[in-house]
């Protein structure tokens, strides 16, 4: 679709109900509304929804809605299969076998809220609010969990359980706010109502697609098909992957990259670019901080360095480097590989410190600035509600061990929660409430470790649409929760601000927003005035107000609530009303090119951008208060060929892993016939020469092990991968097998996670190597011992002392402390 | 003559088009209304394209297809075309499809 203005005018409003929030068609009842989680994604789409006798029948994409035009991926076509899916949970129910056993019998939800009113009183007693622990999963709406925490269950420990290092967004995030003072993204025009056809929006000459397939991850508010937009309108492709993907095969220049060893590549580009002086000069003096120091440390980092680090060529990334100064405009999109590496914080500010000196930010087709429409908050950030004295336990690095970094997050850090967990230091965790998350299946580093750790807490609740591996294996009582099409929610994540609007019901399910709300009205009724979910979404869109001001005057040392003070939601819409004018609402802030010269970043006005000096702080002055060295610099991952080369004779290949599929989001979509129907079963990418010389075939079950464990999934021989490297597939349980121990759905059958580790982090507890280990992989033997038997009945895979990192190596060698 | 136009230079095989029509068709497992094709991946070691890669996707219409007759009676558009996530496929006259092949890029017309 290089001509949108043939699209749009191609279009026939009238056939899709222009103007419209609700009609009838053919029998259905038809509503137009947003889409977002579960089953989801990070985006929230404009769909229609098609339902009849409270059923939703199918579902299209809304060509009215300028965040899709229309346009859907499998999971939202497949939605109805979700929804009505015959597994779900119906009904509030309690465990009544051993946990493992999958008994469970129902009970009414005031008998629910009664018993966990109760439980929670009695931590709060005996323990403080802080031995409560909520887990959530991602791509949710995560805001009102936050307050839900602080405010109901007055916990400051809040997290997405089992992930070491913060190493999903977090590191991108607060890597661009600390040069830039805002957050970026690749401009498609995404802040314009009128999109692609906005005068002033030109596509980038070149984008950089780094880290990441955002045609299958979609990630972060982003919809990866609008840069398929852009290469129709003229942009070409840098692709810097471990694997060849749609972007690869049409690129300009493909840096097929090691695993983990992006930031020498960005260090490269900027000794490139800083020495050739293919920089913007112009934007460097007047607009940035620091060029000198990051000139100075950038020498060492030659291409002919970065060859050695990364295996691509010094002459291919010398060119590409040269692509990308030299095209104007130039955009890198870059993803989650970014955060999934020691050097991460490194590698955002590099990538950052790119776009920058090349005078790439915030321009037409660069990467523009970007903040929640209208500054409406998906976080309420509630933290001084919490009793002085349990808030000050939060289970930070710093908390727990000491460690010498500033708190700079909402959320608890994993480490610290395991350590609580599994040896009751610095105090027991009393009582989890998991809302949606699939712990051991998915975000769980050292999934076997956890699963032992979880077991030792006394009481765990689960809200959760299905029954998971996780359910079965610890949960005391089970919370049915509603899809997207059954929920009254909102979405202030970037632009525009959408409403979900709930279409139809299944069984007794409630929405997170209902669940929060019935059980924090017991709890903290002065936080939960509202009458229901639709006044809650008001509150959030248009006021955010607490009704205790005066607990947010003290300072605090956590950098993201002293940020979110400043905020205050201009959006004035409430939900109906928003739903009933199309669901969506662009503002201007995000329309606009050049912020930073309009005085549209800084809180008074003057011009520059939202940093300390008003500058980009190429060399950033907070990183150091971080615990960060701040100019760009590349740490090899724990186990590579350059860090243990003697390891690698007996784990001779790199495994990345996590890579996506159009099919599944995470762990969730397994119970999807139509995603399994093209998405049988988990598969490791092998390059045929390598799956030959280890006498793998096509379609062979393979285990692939390393020091720490091992797990199996099916070979998949393809050239996309180089002969050194495999690429395993994450998030897999099998909802049609026995939930029972020692099976839980096979979750750790194929769990990449057997072979990740906690407490392996980068500098300041940020980043990890999940995506950049080693291993060896050998064919399946009908009769070997599957990861389940050995985790639940054979003590797992290896030893380790509870609340501490692993014994090395050697030690597990002479020890013998591998059990596998 | 109605037809589909699809330009396989952008599409990304990411299965929109074959479930959309499933859903539109009510077919069940493993029939299809519109199915990908995939060629690929291979380097090229020789000819024009030496050095570089090959990977391209593009659907083939089955006998069920009956491109959304009713849909399009309605102003709709098909809901493959609707929902083709690349924005690679266009619905309309074959002369006016036809219009839009420039040579410049792998067009595939499709009719019935």
């Amino acid at each position: 679709m290089a001509d949108y203005k043939e699209f749009l005018e191609g279009l026939d409003r009238e056939a899709y109900h222009e103007g419209e929030f609700q009609w009838k068609e053919d029998g259905y009842t038809v509503t137009r509304t947003n889409h977002w989680s579960p089953p989801g994604c990070h985006n929230s789409c404009g769909v229609l929804l098609y339902t009849k006798d409270d059923k939703l029948e199918r579902v299209e994409g809304d060509p009215l809605s300028p965040f899709v035009n229309g346009r859907l991926c499998v999971r939202c076509l497949t939605l109805d299969e979700a929804t009505n899916n015959p597994t779900r949970i119906k009904y509030p129910m309690k465990r009544v076998g051993e946990r493992g056993e999958n008994k469970w019998e129902r009970i009414s939800w005031d008998e629910a809220f009664d018993t966990l009113e109760k439980k929670i009183r009695e931590v709060w007693d005996e323990y403080g609010g802080n031995s409560i622990l909520l887990i959530h999963g991602t791509g949710r709406n995560t805001g009102p969990m936050t307050y839900f925490g602080n405010c109901a269950l007055k916990t400051p420990n809040i997290a997405t359980y089992g992930f070491t290092g913060f190493a999903c967004y977090l590191p991108r995030l607060f890597g661009s706010f600390a040069p830039i003072g805002d957050y970026h993204i690749v401009d498609a025009s995404e802040g314009s109502e009128s999109r692609y056809a906005n005068p002033e929006f030109e596509p980038p000459g070149v984008i950089v697609v780094w880290g990441n397939e955002p045609l299958k991850s979609n990630a972060d508010g982003y919809m990866g098909h609008w840069l398929v937009q852009c290469v129709q309108m003229g942009s070409k492709i840098i692709s810097i992957d471990p694997q060849l993907t749609w972007w690869g095969a049409r690129a300009e220049h493909f840096l097929q990259i090691r695993p983990g060893t992006d930031a020498a590549l960005a260090c490269a580009w900027l000794n490139v670019i800083i020495n050739e002086e293919l920089y913007d000069k112009d934007f460097v003096d007047c607009w940035c901080t620091g060029f000198e120091a990051l000139a100075q440390a950038m020498q060492e980092y030659t291409p002919s360095w970065a060859e050695e680090v990364t295996g691509i060529p010094a002459d291919d990334i010398i060119a590409s480097a040269r692509l990308y100064a030299t095209t104007k405009p130039a955009a890198i999109q870059w993803g989650l590989a970014m955060d999934q590496q020691l050097s991460a914080m490194s590698l955002n500010l590099a990538c950052c410190d790119l776009m920058a000196i090349t005078g790439n930010l915030d321009v037409p087709g660069g990467n523009i600035l970007i903040r929640n429409a209208y500054n409406a908050t998906n976080l309420p950030l509630t933290e001084p509600v919490i009793p002085k004295e349990w808030r000050e336990k939060k289970l930070t690095m710093k908390y727990t061990f000491g460690d010498d970094c500033e708190e700079f997050t909402t959320h608890a850090a994993s480490d610290a929660v395991l350590k609580a967990m599994e040896c009751d230091e610095p105090y027991p965790i009393r009582m989890c409430w998991i809302e949606t998350s699939n712990t051991i299946a998915n975000p769980a580093m050292d999934a076997p470790r956890v699963y032992e750790a979880m077991k030792r807490v006394p009481f765990v609740v689960n809200a959760d649409p299905f029954i998971t591996p996780i359910s079965v294996a610890c949960a005391d009582m089970l919370l049915p929760v509603s899809m997207s099409p059954e929920r009254n929610s909102c979405r202030t994540w970037w632009t525009p601000v959408r409403s979900i609007s709930k279409a139809c019901s299944f069984y007794e399910a409630k929405s997170d927003e209902e669940i929060m709300l019935d059980m924090g009205r017991r709890l903290n009724p002065e936080y939960f005035p509202w009458k229901d979910d639709i006044e809650m979404m008001d509150w959030l869109l248009t006021d955010c107000s607490l009704p205790d001001p005066d607990l947010f005057k003290e300072k605090s040392t956590n950098l993201s609530l002293e940020s979110a003070k400043v905020n205050v939601t201009q959006f004035k819409l409430k939900h109906h009303e928003l739903a009933e004018r199309g669901g969506y609402a662009y503002d201007e802030w995000n329309s606009v090119y050049r912020k930073h010269e309009k005085g549209m970043c800084r809180p008074d006005g003057s011009i520059g951008f939202a940093t300390l000096s008003g500058r980009v702080e190429l060399v950033p002055a907070v990183y150091p208060i971080w615990g960060l060295n701040p100019t760009p610099y590349h740490i090899e991952p724990p186990e590579s060929p350059l860090s243990t080369p003697e390891l690698m004779k007996e784990y001779p290949l790199v495994l990345t892993t996590g890579a996506r599929s159009w099919e599944f989001f995470h762990s969730e979509n397994r119970q999807i016939p139509t995603m399994r129907e093209m998405h049988g079963e988990p598969l490791v990418t092998i390059n045929p020469k390598t799956a030959k010389h280890y006498g793998i075939g096509e379609g062979d079950y393979v285990w692939i092990e390393n020091d720490h464990g091992r797990f199996r999934q099916k070979a998949k021989l393809s050239p996309v991968v180089n002969e050194q490297t495999i690429s395993a597939e994450h998030g897999w349980w099998f909802p049609e097998s026995d939930a029972e121990e020692p099976s839980l759905f096979g979750t750790f059958t194929a769990n990449p996670n057997n072979c990740t580790k906690a407490f392996e982090t980068g500098p300041s507890g940020v980043g990890t190597s999940i995506k950049c280990m080693i291993c060896k992989i050998y064919p399946y033997k009908e009769g070997d011992v599957l990861p389940g038997e050995q985790v639940i009945k054979r003590g797992g895979f290896i030893k380790y002392t509870p609340g501490e990192g692993y014994p090395d190596y050697d030690e597990y060698k002479q020890n013998g402390y591998c059990y596998f | 003559m109605k037809g589909i136009l699809i330009n396989s230079e952008f599409c990304t095989g990411c299965h929109s088009c074959e479930v959309a029509c499933k859903k539109e068709l009510g077919l069940v497992k493993g029939e299809f209304g519109i199915k990908l094709t995939e060629t690929g991946p291979w380097k090229y070691d020789s000819g024009n394209q030496a050095g570089n890669w090959e990977w391209t996707w593009a659907p083939v219409l089955t006998k069920a297809c009956d491109m959304c007759e009713e849909r399009v009676a309605r102003g709709k558009m098909p809901m493959c075309v609707q929902h083709c996530q690349a924005w690679c496929m266009y619905h309309g006259e074959v002369e006016d499809l036809v219009k839009k092949m420039d040579g410049k890029s792998r067009w595939i017309l499709l009719t019935r």
